[in-house]
Parts: C-alpha cells; sequence; structure tokens
C-alpha cells in the first residue's frame, strides 16, 4: 500500500487506539486476580514460616527503618495472644545482588522457619541456601536455634553455624539477613516478650521458655514503645 | 586477494619442532612434579596419571573418529595439557572430574577449534576454568601439604591467598614466604612449589624454549601493582603482601607455564609485554576485588581472547616498509 | 499437504534457533531447565501464531512506510496481554521468566516471521507459520534446557537422572549456555549433511 502523510497517521493512530483500548480492557480484567495472587504468594510465606495465627499478619504488618534498609514484621496472632511474626529482611551484601528472606519467629524469639523470597545467586551454589539452613546435618541449621545463644555468623568468622560450601559470601550475607530479621523483631512496638517489667534478656528467656505468656494478649501495638525493648 | 599465506604460531625460533619445544617444557615441569609428589603422596600422582591417560584417549578418539584425520599424539601437545590441567587442581579431586576437564580441556578447548595451532584458549585452562565453575566444591576444597611419609590429615587447610583475601595483616605477616617457596602450602598441588617453577623456567629459558618477556612482565606487574596497592599500610608490609601475591596460587605456573603457549601468545616481543602487563593487572584486580580468590586463570583466559587483536596491531614492520611520516 | 509443509518448514528446514540462528537471547538466557526453555517457547509461540495472524489480516491496510512500527504494535500488545495474563494466572511461571517476557518484544523470530511470512500470505498459512516456527522454537529450547538441565543438575523436568554432585554445574550458568548450544548446532548440522 502506497504511504502518504494522511494514511500513515490514520493507521498508526487507529493500531495504537485499538491496542491502547485492548490492552486497558486486559488490565482491568487482570488486575483484582495479579493483586489477589500477589497477596495471597506473600500470605503463603507468612503460613509456611511463622507460627499458627488467626488473625491478619499483612494488614497489620509494621515496617521497620533498620540501619537504611526496610524491615517488615507481621505478627502473629492466635486467639488473641500473640504467638510470633513473620519478618521479611534483606541482605546487600549477597554475592550477586539483593537476597530478600522471610523468617519466622516463635514468640520467645527462636527461629521457627525461613524462605528465600528473592535472590541473584549462583545456581547450584549460593542459591542451596533455601534449603541449606534448614537441613539438619552437621551445624547448617538454624532451625530452632535462638540469635540470642547462637552466634549467627559462619564458622569461618567464629560462628555456630557451617557456611554453604564453596558459598561463604551468600552464607555470610544470608545470616546477615536471618539477624537483622531478629533485631527488627525484638525491636517492634509490641512487648513480644512476658509483658514482665524485669528487662534483662536473660529472665526473658526463661519467662518465655516457661511459657508465661499470660500477659501478652493484653499487649495492644498502640502501647508506649518500651525503651528497655529498642536497645535489645 | 591476498595470496600470501600466513599461518597462525606456533612459529618457532630455535630450530626445534612442536615435539621437541613440548618435551622441553615437560622436562621443565619434573622439579614441580617431583616436589607436589613429596607433599601431596600418591594423590599427585594418580590425578597426573590420570590426566594424561585422559587427554591422550580423547585426542586420539576425536582425531580418529570425529575429525578423521590421522591422530598426533607423537607430538606430546596432549601429553602437556594433561600435565598443566592436572597440576592445577587440588590433590585431592575425585578421579572423575579429572576425566570430564580433560574431555573439556581436548574436546572443546582445543578440538573444537581444530586442533592444534588453531585453539583460541589454552586447553588445559580451559579444562581448568570448566572445573572452577562446574565443581567449586571439589575445586577450592584443598588438602593440607604433608612431607612424604608424615600421616596425611584430611582437614583442609585455607591458601595463603584466602588469608591474602581475607586482609587481615597480622595473618599476612605471619606467612611463611620460606613454605610458599618450597611448596609447603595449600593450593593445587602443581603450584605451591615456587622453588621448582623457577627451576623449569631457568631451564625453559637456557634451552630457548621460551622467552622472557612474558612472564617477566607478568611477575613485575603483579610485584608492582600490589605493592603499591599496600603501600598505605607501610613498607615492610607491602614487600611481604607483593612477595606472597607472586609465589603464591597459580601466578608462577600461570606466568611460566600457561601465560607461554606458543598458540595462544602473541606473537612479537612487544606484544607479549603488553601481553603479560595486562594478565597480571587483571589477575591482581580479580583477587584483591573480585568475588574469586585466585584470577591468574581467568586472567590469561581473557588475554588468550586478546591475543588474535595484540598480534594484528602490534604487527612488526615489514622489511624495507617505508616508517610513515607525519 | 502443502500446508503440512509449512508447519515441518519452521521445525526443521528453517529451524529458528539450530538454522536460522535467531532470537539467541531467550535462547541462551531462559534456558536452565528444561521445562523454562519451553514456557519460554511456548510463550513464544502464542504471541507468534497471535502477531502472524493479525498482521497478516491487516496487512493491506498497513502503508509500507509505517510497516514496522505497526507490526511493532501489534506484537507489543500481544505480548503484554500474555505477561499481564500470566502474572494473574501463573505467577509461578511468571517468577522464573519474568524477565524475558517483555523480551519477547524485540524477538527477532516475530518480526522476522511478521516481515517475511505473515505480511505475504493469507491468514490461515500465517497461522500455519506461526505454529511451524513456534514449535521449532519450543522443540529447540526444550532441547536445550534438557541439555543443560540434564548436564548440569543430573535432572531433567525435575527428574533425577544421576546424583546431582556428577552434575557440572557451568551448564547452569550462562557460560555453559554457550557451549551447550554450540554442541547442540554442531551435532543438528552433522545430522543434517549426512
Amino acid at each position: 500500500m502506497q504511504s502518504n502523510i494522511l494514511n500513515m497517521v490514520v493507521v498508526l493512530t487507529t493500531i495504537t487506539a485499538t491496542v491502547g483500548a485492548i490492552l486497558g480492557g486486559v488490565y482491568k480484567l487482570t488486575e483484582e486476580p495479579i493483586a489477589q495472587s500477589s497477596a495471597r504468594a506473600q500470605e503463603e510465606a507468612i503460613r509456611v514460616v511463622a507460627p499458627d495465627f488467626d488473625n491478619n499478619p499483612i494488614a497489620e504488618s509494621n515496617t521497620i527503618e533498620n540501619n537504611g534498609q526496610f524491615f517488615v514484621v507481621y505478627p502473629a496472632m492466635k486467639e488473641g495472644q500473640h504467638v510470633g511474626a513473620a519478618v521479611k529482611a534483606s541482605s546487600r551484601n549477597g554475592f550477586n545482588g539483593e537476597i530478600v528472606i522471610i523468617v519466622g519467629f516463635e514468640h520467645d524469639g527462636t527461629i521457627r522457619q525461613y524462605r528465600v523470597l528473592s535472590h541473584g545467586e549462583t545456581p547450584g551454589l549460593g542459591a542451596k541456601m533455601d534449603e541449606w539452613f534448614r537441613t539438619d546435618k552437621n551445624n547448617q541449621s538454624i532451625l530452632g536455634k535462638h540469635p540470642e545463644h547462637t552466634n549467627l555468623t559462619v564458622s569461618k568468622d567464629g560462628g555456630d553455624i557451617d557456611a554453604i560450601t564453596a558459598s561463604t559470601i551468600t552464607s555470610r550475607a544470608f545470616l546477615e539477613a536471618v539477624s537483622n530479621a531478629y533485631n527488627a523483631y525484638m525491636n517492634q512496638p509490641i512487648d513480644v516478650l512476658s509483658g514482665s517489667t524485669t528487662h534483662t534478656a536473660d529472665d526473658k528467656m526463661v519467662d518465655a521458655l516457661s511459657g508465661s505468656t499470660t500477659s501478652c494478649g493484653d499487649e495492644t501495638k498502640s502501647q508506649p514503645h518500651n525503651e528497655e525493648e529498642a536497645t535489645l | 586477494m591476498n595470496k600470501l599465506i600466513v599461518s597462525p604460531s606456533p612459529h618457532t625460533h630455535s630450530g626445534l619442532s612442536t615435539a621437541q619445544c613440548m618435551y622441553g617444557v615437560l622436562i621443565a615441569l619434573i622439579p614441580t612434579f617431583l616436589i607436589s609428589i613429596y607433599f601431596f603422596g600418591i594423590d599427585a600422582l594418580l590425578v597426573t596419571t590420570t590426566a594424561v591417560i585422559a587427554c591422550l584417549l580423547f585426542e586420539f578418539l576425536i582425531q580418529k573418529y570425529l575429525l578423521k584425520k590421522a591422530p598426533t599424539l607423537g607430538d606430546g601437545t596432549a601429553i602437556l595439557t594433561g600435565v598443566l590441567l592436572a597440576f592445577n587442581l587440588p590433590a585431592s579431586i575425585p578421579l572423575w572430574i579429572v576425566v570430564i576437564g580433560a574431555l573439556f580441556a581436548i574436546g572443546v578447548g582445543k578440538m573444537a577449534f581444530g586442533g592444534l595451532g588453531n585453539n583460541i584458549f589454552n586447553p588445559a585452562l580451559a579444562g581448568r576454568i570448566f572445573l572452577l565453575i562446574s565443581f567449586p566444591q571439589q575445586m577450592t576444597t584443598w588438602p593440607t601439604p604433608a612431607p612424604w611419609g608424615a600421616s596425611v590429615d584430611a582437614v583442609t587447610g585455607p591458601t595463603t591467598l584466602n588469608i591474602l583475601k581475607r586482609g587481615n595483616i597480622e595473618e599476612i605477616a605471619n606467612i611463611d614466604v620460606i613454605n610458599t617457596l618450597i611448596g609447603n602450602s595449600g593450593g593445587s598441588f602443581g603450584e605451591v612449589g615456587a622453588i621448582a617453577l623457577i627451576i623449569g623456567f631457568v631451564y625453559l629459558l637456557w634451552r630457548k624454549i621460551i622467552t622472557w618477556h612474558i612472564p617477566v612482565s607478568i611477575i613485575l606487574t603483579v610485584f608492582l601493582f600490589s605493592f603499591a596497592v599496600t603501600i598505605k599500610e607501610g613498607l615492610e608490609y607491602a614487600i611481604i603482601f607483593a612477595e606472597l601475591q607472586i609465589f603464591s596460587g597459580g601466578l608462577l605456573l600461570g606466568a611460566i607455564f600457561m601465560a607461554t603457549d606458543y598458540v595462544t601468545s602473541p606473537m612479537t616481543r612487544g606484544g607479549m609485554i603488553l601481553y603479560g602487563i595486562l594478565i597480571g593487572i587483571i589477575t591482581v584486580v580479580i583477587r584483591l576485588w573480585g568475588a574469586y580468590p585466585e584470577g591468574m586463570s581467568f586472567a590469561i583466559f581473557i588475554m588468550n581472547g586478546a591475543t588474535p587483536l595484540i598480534n594484528k596491531y602490534m604487527k612488526p614492520k615489514r622489511f624495507g616498509e617505508v616508517v610513515k611520516h607525519g | 499437504m502443502n500446508k503440512l509443509k509449512i508447519i515441518l518448514n519452521g521445525i526443521v528446514t528453517e529451524n529458528p534457533t539450530f538454522v536460522l540462528l535467531l532470537g539467541m537471547c531467550p535462547t541462551l538466557g531462559t534456558t536452565s531447565s528444561a521445562i523454562n526453555g519451553m514456557s519460554m517457547g511456548l510463550a513464544t509461540m502464542f504471541v507468534l501464531m497471535c502477531s502472524n495472524v493479525v498482521i497478516s489480516c491487516v496487512k493491506d491496510f498497513i502503508p509500507d512506510k509505517v510497516r514496522i512500527p505497526a507490526f511493532v504494535v501489534i506484537i507489543a500488545a500481544f505480548v503484554t496481554v500474555l505477561q499481564l495474563c500470566m502474572q494473574a494466572y501463573l505467577p509461578a511461571l511468571y517468577q522464573s521468566l519474568g524477565l524475558f517476557i517483555p523480551l519477547i518484544v524485540v524477538n527477532c523470530i516475530i518480526l522476522g516471521r511478521a516481515e517475511a511470512f505473515a505480511a505475504k500470505n493469507n491468514p490461515f498459512d500465517s497461522l500455519l507459520d506461526g505454529i511451524g516456527i513456534g514449535l521449532g522454537f519450543t522443540l529447540a529450547l526444550t532441547l536445550l534446557g534438557a541439555c543443560r538441565e540434564l548436564l548440569g543438575t543430573g535432572r531433567i523436568f525435575g527428574l533425577t537422572i544421576f546424583p546431582e554432585e556428577f552434575g557440572a554445574l557451568a551448564f547452569v550458568l550462562a557460560p555453559g549456555a554457550f557451549i551447550a548450544l554450540g554442541l547442540l548446532i554442531a551435532l543438528v548440522n552433522k545430522l543434517k549433511t549426512r
């Protein structure tokens, strides 16, 4: 077809307008499912790592800025009691960019479970972190460990955790993210611990371990931030 | 069309045939071989034998059945590739990995390009790098050297480079330079005995199999560059640091035996020096700021790729050609 | 019979990956496993079929000088539709292919077929060409993905063939993509000369 300025303008305008209309329609159609599926993915990740809950952690989530990085704490409540949380944390010291993980903590801060949300680590090496740190072998698992009592650094650096073979850099970054998550969890403005007035770490541990969580349910997010907790 | 046939290197300049050169290099590697057997025992012998046999076998099979040419095993290049590949591996490496390395070195590194003289990259290096990124776990697990007869413990020791990479000044100052010289340090088993490698270098120079340009320019560059980087920590420390950079890792093995490979290095003197300097710079950059503790093999590999370019731009003036003015 | 030939042409004679060497970016980038390769191939095939048909339908109304922009807009529209749908209904797949979906727009196979085939043939033949080329691309990517997955991790489609520690990791990484593709092309050429 011969081109002249008129038919070029008309044809291109028609095509782009039609395409624009179609895309707008498709966008409207898929907007809802996309939002749903991403929310579902997020909730699933929280459900995997956090203790059993019956609240809506996403709605009650709390974003904390910690040393220039953002952490999202999703509190898990069961029958009105605080039972733990899932924390989305990240480290920028990976072998190849940022590592984003979600870590679940028991009420007392014990690491319950984790999942790697996104990373750029080498497949077969650093990418093994998704399995490595929850495989119960030698000292590689972090599950059931309490950051207060475990040195969350690789054994090469004097810590208690075995690094992924040949991927020390990834392991360091991963453990850094876990420690960050723990700090974020401990800093959140809910008295996640016993609620007792004593605030030494050991006391809290005893309380938490003996299951004296009685006053926990009374605590709400609106309660003023406890100064002692912030220093933890 | 230019009818003049320009053949690629090797252009021998000592009247030696390819085979004689290759066997000369092999002789120069004997001291290193002996010292690696002394420190790493029967494992070093096994890995070397496996690598050589596998290289010969793959060369024979590929030439005979894939390329349908008369096999040329006698020129010694496959043996040399096998030995150099083995020397770049930890002594404790499983033998099946050695066989895979040999297959890659000969099959992809050499034969896929058309065999000897046509390969862009040093086949042994190609094999080593392939193994390094394929089996990083086994390739970076170095056994602690133990003199012949001493009980070999399975504990893996850090290599000198790992210590340098960690950058703890005190720790570095405590490294015994003598141990890195005689080969009593962790690493691939052919790269630890600095003195043995230097003996081989002297032999190669004496037999005029290689010239000094590439190895010396690499070593000098690495020394000066790492010296300049650490001078702020003090003169004494900078000297130790730079010395260790030279004597540790695959630097000497690479500079003397791998970078000087006729096929994959530049032809002119000036080209050789430029090639050596760039290898030195890339090595130190990878070692100090890269993700890997060792950069020698990558540096040689990168410069192998740049060799045709160097050859093109650093051609000697043809006899009788008028030098252009202005 | 002629119709069958159009399809076979795309799969064998003018296989986009092994013969025409088109669309190398997604070929190398997404084939770290057989399933990823296959998904990318199918996604491309979908876009190729749709764009071929539409372009073939509207070819008579498009002035020559704005041919390419018009084709690109049509292709981009289908890619965006695909991307949105995948994001909504196949989020897991979208996660692993994410980056490469928008790149289908600039995949030269699609524009190439639009220019070389759809702009000269009727919609039905164009559809068949889309199916043929798409299948050829899918087959090639699946084959390459399967080779890399097998050599790299000892699995095919997640099915363990040999233990993972015997896998040469390089094949899962970028350099392995080039090496595996080169070896496969060599093999294809060898088989063709026979």
